[in-house]
């Protein structure tokens, strides 16, 4: 705490009030600490082994490099002319020489070693009590409960944190509103529940490029790469949330797609699998039912926020040329199999990836969303999910 | 072949031997000094351009929230920034050095081929205008980062087209270069420079050249499949046709490792010649050097995977390269100790090359300490891609490379220019980018500890402090750097003192033996190397 305050009055002292917006905010419960200097407080046993590896190594680091500079800082006060230091004629020395190779050849030697068992410990993933596929999108996080309590759950996990807190040059007063937000950019609309002291199997894909899961307090970090599966495992020790983000560049929302994972007792887990549940059956819908056109818009602009909007943009106008518009888009004025194939399938090389994880209600509703929003109106602008579903295979 | 053109008693009148003037000296350079000129003049000026870059994404980094620019254009300024500094700043100006110093250093009248000497240097005004264009087309310029990771660069837009381009080209030119610098090493040495009496600077490129013409045809093959993926329908890295992204890494990486030594072992050269100079003192272990210098390259092409730790090797896989990567070491080590005990006991003076060196020695240690720590595959789990990994690459990359090429400077400037540089604003050049530096990256390892990712436009509040703080000191960094070209404008201007043939009292080194400035044509009839 004194090492904290001391420090605040430093950055205060040499930065001033004007930028010192840490000054005002607290630790991130789950988060990083207001200028935090080494690794986050562990969680797991994977998470204090990185701790006990880096400050292990970073002693013996500090003790050669002290070692090493003495030599030379005081070489260099006591070899110089000024000082009317002759020069010696020394050179090559078999032995000193054999003695500085092998001697760090046995640190470094030393030093495999110990961190060998921390390696086979972090790709330990056999006998786990739950496995959760975590699937990268850009730009947010999907989590599907595959076995284990809970098995089935699955929901997508975005951002929380309100633009009007970001973006300064269209709200002026986001500063003083994210520095009231002590979670500013690390909070999600639904974060990962699992229980505590159960050991978690992720596996991990991506949707479209490679993103990276990272969750600092747990010790994981694992790539999602797209096509392929990777897996990784945690176990939490203490029930809490733990934040984390995204540490593949993946784009331009690369920075607003954290991770937050709460660990619940394995009463209150229990209790939120049933509300999951609950709240599934509730949201499940008919894919044979007819819809109408308002219901369908309606559904179609959540999907729509809820999926498009970071790249075609709330105005329809999107990105161009990486993002394009939709808004008088041919595509979309255009011919409905070929939107609804472009939907399921995405279309390679662009950042147009597939969307065949919404369901067919979902689908229908944003398609007819967007052939309906921005004065848009091709001829056919209500599509029914019994349409979507007969284009899958 | 020295020999041979030393026969040549009548070239007062061979054409090749002119001394053109104005625009045609440059464009049509075959000297092997005016070339060296050009490459370093182009090297600086995209120090410049790179460093704006940085000067601009560290001002969006300067407060928490999006302020002046929006997150798309933030990736291509990192992305450019990267791509910059590395093919267009480092590696032309170690090029430049190589140009201007190994025909000094080893006696020889030229570089071997003086015509494609001109072509791989006029290559790279093309391939820089690329990049930069690459800025304003639709899109803007790849924002996939330098290491261009597929599938997100299949993303981009013609952008990554432009770059794609511009690598080849300067690929193309960096493996002439090699070429031309491996013949005129192994050539034309002057006679009784066997290859172990071979100054250190020349023994680093030798090296150096061999790693980039194993390496560049990588990178090449690398980024051509990675256009006719954008392109032309294959999938190479794309897991839907049967390819892999991941195979992307692993292609980049045989190149990138590689890559990164040869953007520090000419440092080592460089140090190496200043360093015992300056203590009056020779050299203390010539020959482990030489061996230290070779085994750190051939380990470079075993060790690449350590950039993907986090891409879930199997454990055999993540040992193996964690255990070869430690290895590396050793031999920087040895290369460590060497310095220090070619100091114990000299009689030193610090002069402007020297502090460069001193700081160099010093402070690309702590870079290379914190690559122990990052070698550690556990480690390297809870640190890849946060800003832990900027501050590594940078206290190597700037405090190891970019002080090594100004140590070079000052040091063989008298030389170049027959003038002594301003020793009172070189030193003030050094303080304050010592300064700078380490106000600007020293942060970035808490940073990094708490778990800020990097490339990330926009960051918690809990870190704003830190990124103010290093944004400052990009400021000072960066503006520090305008004392220099003050310094070497006022040498080239002839505003200072006149140099001596051997301003350094060296005590070997056949530069030395020529007169300040070296004429147009040096070592004519090659010397005798006893």
């Amino acid at each position: 705490m004194i090492k904290k305050s001391a420090l605040n009055a430093l950055t205060a002292a040499l930065l001033g009030g004007w930028v010192s917006a840490a000054l005002a905010v607290q630790d991130m419960p789950g988060g990083p600490k207001v200028n935090q200097l080494n690794l986050s407080e562990p969680a797991n046993s994977i998470a204090r082994g990185q701790i006990w590896l880096h400050d292990m190594l970073l002693w013996v680091c500090l003790v050669i490099f002290v070692g090493v500079f003495a030599v030379m800082f005081y070489s260099m006060w006591a070899h110089r002319k000024s000082r009317g230091a002759k020069p010696a004629d020394f050179h090559e020395s078999t032995s000193v020489e054999i003695a500085w190779t092998v001697v760090p050849f046995l640190i470094v030697v030393g030093l495999g070693i110990a961190a060998t068992g921390e390696v086979i410990a972090q790709k330990d993933t056999s006998n786990p009590d739950m496995t959760v596929k975590v699937t990268g999108y850009q730009w947010k996080w999907g989590y599907d409960y595959l076995k284990g309590e809970g098995e089935g759950i699955g929901f997508l996990s975005t951002l929380s944190t309100p633009r009007e807190q970001i973006e300064d040059r269209r709200f002026p007063d986001a500063k003083a509103k994210r520095e009231a937000n002590p979670t500013y950019l690390m909070e999600v609309d639904n974060p990962l529940v699992v229980p505590v002291n159960k050991k978690i199997r992720l596996v991990i894909t991506a949707n479209d490029v490679i993103h990276s899961w990272y969750v600092p307090r747990l010790g994981v970090k694992q790539d999602a790469i797209p096509g392929f599966v990777r897996d990784s495992w945690f176990k939490a020790d203490q029930p809490g949330v733990y934040r984390g983000a995204c540490t593949e560049l993946c784009g331009k929302d690369h920075a607003f797609m954290p991770i937050v994972v709460e660990v619940k007792s394995a009463e209150d887990y229990s209790k939120w699998v049933a509300e999951q549940q609950k709240l599934m059956l509730a949201r499940a819908d008919d894919p044979n039912k007819e819809w109408t056109l308002a219901d369908l818009n309606a559904r179609g602009e959540r999907v729509y926020a809820a999926n498009c909007v970071a790249c075609h943009q709330a105005t329809g106008k999107g990105l161009p040329p990486a993002f394009p518009a939709l808004e008088g888009s041919k595509l979309v004025l255009g011919d409905l199999p070929e939107n609804i194939a472009l939907m399921l399938n995405g279309r390679a090389g662009t950042a147009m990836a597939s969307f065949k994880q919404l369901s067919d209600v979902e689908l229908a509703a944003v398609i007819t969303y967007t052939r309906n929003a921005w004065g848009n109106k091709p001829e056919k602008n209500l599509i029914q999910p019994a349409e979507v579903k007969s284009a899958r295979k | 072949m020295s020999a041979v053109i030393g026969q040549h008693d009548d070239h007062a009148h061979d054409h090749a031997h002119d001394h053109p003037t104005g625009w045609r000296r440059w464009v049509y350079a075959t000297n092997h000094k005016d070339i060296g000129t050009l490459y370093l003049w182009f090297s600086f000026a995209m120090l410049i351009v790179g460093g704006l870059n940085a000067l601009l994404l560290r001002t969006e980094l300067f407060q928490p929230g999006l302020q002046v620019v929006n997150p798309e254009f933030f990736n291509q300024l990192t992305t450019m920034h990267g791509l910059i500094m590395v093919f267009g700043a480092i590696m032309p100006a170690f090029v430049g050095f190589a140009n201007w110093q190994i025909p000094l250093m080893i006696g020889a009248s030229d570089m071997a081929f003086a015509r494609m000497n001109n072509f791989s240097f006029w290559l790279l005004p093309p391939a820089a205008l690329l990049l930069v264009a690459s800025y304003f087309v639709p899109g803007g310029a790849t924002a996939a980062g330098w290491t261009i990771y597929a599938p997100l660069s299949v993303q981009m837009g013609p952008g990554m087209d432009l770059a794609i381009f511009a690598l080849h080209i300067l690929g193309a030119s960096s493996i002439m270069g090699s070429i031309n610098i491996v013949t005129t090493i192994l050539n034309m040495r002057a006679p009784g420079m066997t290859l172990m009496k071979m100054p250190l600077f020349v023994w680093t490129w030798l090296i150096t050249a061999y790693l980039l013409i194993a390496v560049m045809p990588v990178l090449a093959g690398a980024i051509t499949m990675l256009l006719t993926d954008r392109h032309f329908g294959t999938s190479f890295f794309n897991a839907a046709g049967g390819g892999d992204p991941v195979m992307f890494q692993h292609i980049f990486w045989f190149f990138g490792h590689p890559e990164v030594y040869i953007m520090i072992l000419p440092a080592f050269g460089i140090v190496s010649e200043i360093i015992p100079t300056f203590a009056r003192k020779r050299l203390f272990g010539y020959s482990s050097m030489v061996y230290a210098t070779a085994s750190i390259a051939i380990l470079s092409f075993i060790v690449w995977a350590h950039h993907m730790f986090t891409t879930g090797m199997p454990v055999t896989g993540q040992l193996f390269f964690m255990y070869a990567t430690m290895l590396i070491a050793v031999p920087t080590g040895v290369k460590i100790f060497n310095w220090v005990a070619t100091m114990w006991r000299g009689s030193m003076t610090f002069e402007t090359p020297m502090l460069f060196a001193v700081g160099f020695i010093f402070v690309f240690t702590m870079g290379g300490l914190t690559g122990i720590i990052l070698s550690v595959a556990p480690l390297d789990i809870a640190l890849h891609d946060t800003y832990y990994v900027v501050a590594h690459f940078h206290y190597v990359l700037v405090a190891g490379s970019l002080y090594a090429l100004f140590a070079g400077v000052y040091y063989w400037i008298p030389k170049w220019t027959g003038y002594m540089y301003d020793e009172r604003l070189g030193k003030w050049h050094f303080w304050m980018s010592l300064i700078s530096f380490n106000v600007t990256f020293f942060p970035m390892h808490f940073l990094g500890l708490a778990g800020m990712p990097r490339r990330y436009a926009d960051y918690p509040m809990q870190f704003a402090d830190f990124n103010a703080f290093i944004t400052l000191g990009s400021y000072w960094f960066g503006l520090s750097q305008l004392i220099f070209l003050w310094v070497v404008i006022k040498c080239i201007r002839g505003q200072g003192q006149k140099a001596s043939d051997n301003p350094w009292e060296a005590r070997e080194g056949l530069e030395w033996t020529i007169p300040s400035p070296a004429p147009f044509h040096t070592f004519e009839t090659p010397p005798v190397v006893k």
